[in-house]
């Protein structure tokens, strides 16, 4: 069951007809202010008591990362980052440490629905946002190789893939995510992408003022934007937040053997097995020379 | 029916092609239903998509290992000679109706030859990159670059395998007389001589 109704849903993996349009909804983002993030982890552990997830306790690895990863049971994942950037004025490299809400950015283009072989476990909303079907998925992996911000998990225990459903179930009936709720700083913001830009830029420009000269809003291009976006101090070197890509696509790997290749794998091999049975009416069998029953007419 | 009959395949040979043929016809449905959306419906034959992903690479792997135990029977008459270049500068006029059969033409024909190393290299690469990408054992094993690469190279060699058995099977069915050779061993005197004359001089040792 997908959590909004099947009006809602813009794109479905592995299908070829047109998704219903009757309905129009606006879009929804989610903005994480990077740069006002203390790192309390509320939103990991509000994300777990919506969405009843409950992870395996893991093992210190020396970082304040906990889980060391995304897990199918851990959808959201604080990324800490020392780094030594420049801020001007003052015009001096300082510590800064970068603390970045991983998970799944929700991408306009989503590599994950374009890579998935199932019809219907991944879906797009007309919101934005990106789900999987469990009850439709295979669990082949595909949503991993195809996805550029390696997000998707597959369960050990039912080989199903999971992720941050961005609580498209909360959003359907008017609430904002989870994590936004319980964010102590307001760091996280929720609401239509349009005014997650305009308060974006707002940051921005506040960022701007005190130093941050190369302040900016991630919403890569690439994927045709996202319906999670970061305002980043530094938007002109993401990989400085724990290898946030530059410039996000779907692997050219991914794109051209999902977009033309495959229809054209189909076609040649029905065109062979067509052109067999021509071949066969027009120029006939080569009959056995030594069969009294053949039914060749050449001598 | 007087024609003496020559025998061609031994029990061993026969029941283990079709035992390959048929794991090809599993792994095969069972794979082309996720090549393509409109091929979904194939995975009701294997119990539902889940199953459908689950027993794909047990079919295949063990269609490969089937493969080996024929090549190994095989392979040797189907090495490349430098006469197959006439054959092939030949083929286009024998589509079209001119059967005449090169007179150096052995065991395997050049077409059968090519079709047989497409079968080998197409199943070499299905199965390596198979590993690479079976969930849940091996794919973590892996990098997503490497599985992203892997995904292609299966499927465009699965491609060329389902090809090359279209050919294969039509040609079975084309020259008649050659169906016989794997489902009873034997094919007819005049068959052998017609079709593959220097296998049939060697046969009666006039080489």
């Amino acid at each position: 069951m997908s959590s909004l109704q099947s009006l809602d849903i813009a794109a479905r993996s592995a299908t070829t007809t047109p998704s219903p349009q009757a309905r129009t909804t606006h879009e929804v983002a989610k903005l994480i202010d990077v740069s006002s993030c203390i790192g309390c982890k509320a939103c990991q552990v509000a994300c777990m008591q919506w969405n009843d997830l409950r992870d395996t306790v893991g093992h210190n690895v020396g970082v304040y990362d906990n889980p060391a990863d995304l897990t199918p049971e851990s959808w959201t994942v604080m990324r800490f980052s020392e780094v030594e950037a420049k801020r001007e004025p003052p015009q001096e490299t300082t510590l800064e440490w970068l603390i970045r809400k991983d998970g799944c950015m929700h991408c306009d283009d989503p590599g994950c629905l374009k890579a998935c072989p199932a019809p219907g476990a991944i879906v797009k909303y007309t919101n934005g946002i990106v789900d999987f079907i469990e009850e439709n998925c295979v669990g082949c992996g595909n949503c991993v190789t195809g996805c550029p911000f390696d997000v998707p998990r597959i369960s050990k225990k039912d080989n199903k893939a999971y992720k941050c459903t961005l609580c498209s179930d909360r959003v359907s009936v008017g609430l904002e995510p989870a994590c936004v709720k319980a964010c102590p700083t307001g760091a996280i913001h929720f609401g239509s992408k349009v005014d997650m830009l305009d308060y974006g830029a707002e940051r921005v420009a506040d960022l701007k003022e005190r130093g941050w000269a190369k302040a900016g809003v991630y919403d890569p291009q690439g994927v045709g934007g996202t319906h999670v976006m970061y305002v980043l101090q530094h938007a002109d070197q993401p990989t400085l937040y724990h290898g946030l890509p530059e410039n996000p696509a779907i692997s050219p790997w991914v794109s051209v053997w999902k977009g033309v290749a495959k229809p054209i794998g189909v076609a040649m091999m029905l065109g062979a097995a067509v052109a067999g049975f021509f071949h066969y009416t027009k120029v006939g069998p080569v009959p056995d020379p030594d069969d009294p029953d053949r039914d060749g007419d050449r001598p | 029916m007087s024609a003496r009959l020559i025998q061609r395949y031994p029990d061993r040979t026969r029941m283990n092609h079709w035992a390959v043929a048929l794991l090809f016809l599993c792994a095969g449905l069972s794979g082309l239903a996720f090549f393509h959306p409109a091929l979904y419906f194939l995975t009701m034959f294997f119990g539902g998509g889940t199953w459908t992903r689950i027993l794909h690479p047990f079919f295949g792997v063990l269609m490969v290992l089937g493969f080996v135990m024929l090549f190994a029977q095989v392979w040797r008459e189907n090495v490349w000679r430098a006469s197959d270049r006439a054959w092939l500068a030949h083929a286009g006029a024998m589509l079209a109706g001119d059967t005449r059969e090169p007179d150096e033409t052995g065991k395997y024909n050049a077409g059968q030859k090519l079709v047989f190393w497409a079968f080998a290299v197409s199943l070499l690469l299905l199965f390596v990159t198979g590993f690479v990408f079976w969930q849940p054992w091996f794919a973590d094993a892996f990098p997503v670059w490497l599985r992203r690469i892997a995904v292609v190279v299966h499927a465009v060699s699965a491609v060329v395998l389902v090809l090359s058995v279209i050919v294969h099977v039509y040609a079975a069915i084309w020259v008649q007389g050659t169906m016989r050779a794997m489902t009873r061993g034997t094919v007819t005197e005049g068959w052998a001589r017609h079709h593959h004359p220097r296998w049939y001089r060697g046969l009666r040792g006039d080489r």
